[in-house]
């Protein structure tokens, strides 16, 4: 086996046929980097679920001195017997499982702590413009959260009673639809992509086939016959995955971390996610390209 | 080194078999002239020693082995004990005469000092002393023939097949290729070559086969191409 000989004769066959391998880097490069996307949202939906899974599932602001609703501003900020009734209200409803009091002071900290990012803004805000609250943990998911809210809505002392999940669903589903979006132009893209490969390397064995002619009558092995052009498909591929590395690497720079600043919650992707989603596109582009070339080798190139 | 047991060769969507019932065998260092006209099977003979073809019915031996029995990862094993040269040359434009013998070695892995070696020894040894940095269209048409069979001989194959090779070549010319292929039969080389060129057969007085419709209708030792044509 001389790697040099079978290197330069890859290099041979990409440049013969340019355009066309200039079109099959593009299209494995989009359709790897429009899969990776689908995988990066499929992976931040799950991080945000995670995150939120085991928290509060509804939060029971109380009126503070700041609070502008109007029931607020009539009975003023909450009082100690309100917050007792409050909570014992809370703890009786048999599909509350966990009530905890999140008193001003401690509101504010965490408040601080989640804004880190933000110093602007928790300059700008007053100790006493965040309210106390009661943190519940439902029983059992989202369908009686509404009827748990009910229970304390316009309770005195209560400024207003916030579903997670509602807000969270709505980030879902823009996620999710993204992803499928994505997920579908990927798959037609893959399918192009498997074409274009076929494609360039029957192109390749055509305008090399006194090469490889001459190759079969001085007795070359077929794997020697077959690995340039198998080289070129997976080269080819390899470049595509390279071109997508970079274009992730700006999807989840710019797109999905620019995200999070609309969120006052932390999910964002470590590299380490990054990084599996590369590794799964390079296995993916190497596999569809190798396959697909050895397959139309087999119909193109027989002993 | 050739052996042919009852070989019959049709073609699929043909009914009159290209080759019908050959017997014949081609022993080490001989020299072989196949003759017959167009379509009497010449062509079909040397690629069923080749094992491009299967027979239809018969056994073939070609170098010991059965070529029936020789699986198909193992052919081209079997295309490297013979050397082959054609009507056409076959050569590579874009390579010069010694990248085109060499890479001939180079496709079956050889190491690049045996290749360094034998390549400048064969080029000699066909008669194309300083000619090895020249381009395929820089050369005559007996020179880009003898550049074919230094490709076909540098692996010292057991056997040549010759298709037509002086079919494309003026007659002077030709008796030096066929000087060359004299010299390659000398080294112990079996040389089968398929001709329609009756001066040539006539002048070498070597054994000749003559095949007419697919069968053999002479094998004559140090023969001539026929009182016919």
């Amino acid at each position: 086996m001389r790697a040099q000989f079978v290197l330069h004769e890859v290099w041979i066959g990409l440049r013969r046929n340019l355009t066309m391998t200039i079109a099959l880097v593009v299209v494995v490069a989009i359709s790897l980097s429009l899969l990776g996307t689908g995988l990066l949202f499929v992976k931040q939906v799950n991080n945000t679920r995670t995150y939120w899974q085991g928290k509060v599932q509804l939060s029971v602001y109380l009126c503070t001195s700041g609070s502008a609703s109007t029931q607020c501003s009539r009975n003023g900020p909450v009082t100690a017997s309100e917050i007792t009734s409050v909570r014992q209200t809370l703890q009786s409803d048999p599909q509350v499982s966990r009530v905890s009091f999140v008193s001003e002071a401690q509101a504010y900290r965490q408040f601080r702590q989640e804004f880190a990012n933000n110093p602007s803004l928790i300059r700008d805000t007053l100790p006493s413009q965040i309210p106390s609250s009661f943190e519940v943990k439902l029983r059992n998911a989202q369908a009686d959260a509404t009827q748990v809210a009910a229970v304390v809505d316009g309770a005195p002392g209560v400024d207003q009673v916030v579903q997670n999940s509602s807000v969270l669903d709505k980030f879902y589903k823009l996620l999710d639809g993204a992803r499928n979006a994505v997920v579908i132009i990927a798959i037609i893209l893959i399918i192009a992509a498997i074409l274009l490969v076929a494609n360039t390397i029957r192109l390749s064995a055509f305008n090399r086939r006194r090469e490889t002619s001459i190759m079969r009558l001085v007795g070359a092995s077929n794997f020697y016959v077959q690995l340039p052009f198998l080289m070129e498909g997976v080269l080819a591929g390899l470049v595509g995955w390279l071109v997508a590395t970079a274009l992730l690497i700006v999807v989840k720079s710019l797109l999905l971390d620019g995200l999070q600043q609309y969120f006052p919650f932390n999910v964002q992707l470590n590299t380490t996610d990054l990084v599996e989603v590369v590794i799964l596109a390079m296995i993916i582009g190497l596999v569809l390209c190798g396959t697909t070339s050895f397959l139309t080798l087999r119909r193109y190139l027989r002993v | 080194m050739i052996h042919f047991d009852n070989v019959t060769k049709t073609y699929q969507n043909q009914s009159r078999p290209a080759l019908e019932n050959v017997t014949l065998d081609v022993e080490k260092g001989e020299f072989v002239f196949l003759v017959g006209p167009s379509g009497s099977g010449k062509s079909t003979f040397l690629r069923l020693v080749l094992k491009e073809e299967r027979p239809t019915e018969g056994r073939i031996h070609v170098a010991g082995k059965d070529l029936a029995r020789l699986t198909n990862w193992k052919v081209p094993h079997l295309r490297r004990r013979i050397g082959c040269v054609f009507q056409d040359f076959r050569l590579l434009p874009s390579k010069n005469v010694y990248q085109n013998i060499a890479f001939a070695l180079e496709v079956i892995g050889k190491p690049r000092r045996f290749i360094r070696k034998v390549v400048p020894e064969v080029i000699d040894l066909v008669g194309l002393e300083g000619k090895r940095d020249r381009m395929p269209d820089e050369l005559s048409g007996g020179e880009q023939q003898r550049v074919a069979m230094a490709r076909a001989f540098v692996n010292r194959p057991m056997i040549l097949l010759a298709d037509e090779p002086t079919g494309n070549i003026d007659p002077a010319t030709s008796i030096g290729i066929m000087k060359v292929l004299d010299r390659i039969n000398r080294t112990g080389t079996t040389v089968v070559m398929a001709t329609h060129d009756a001066a040539i057969v006539d002048s070498m007085r070597k054994r000749v086969i003559e095949l007419e419709y697919g069968k053999v209708v002479r094998d004559q030792s140090r023969g001539v191409y026929g009182q016919a044509y």
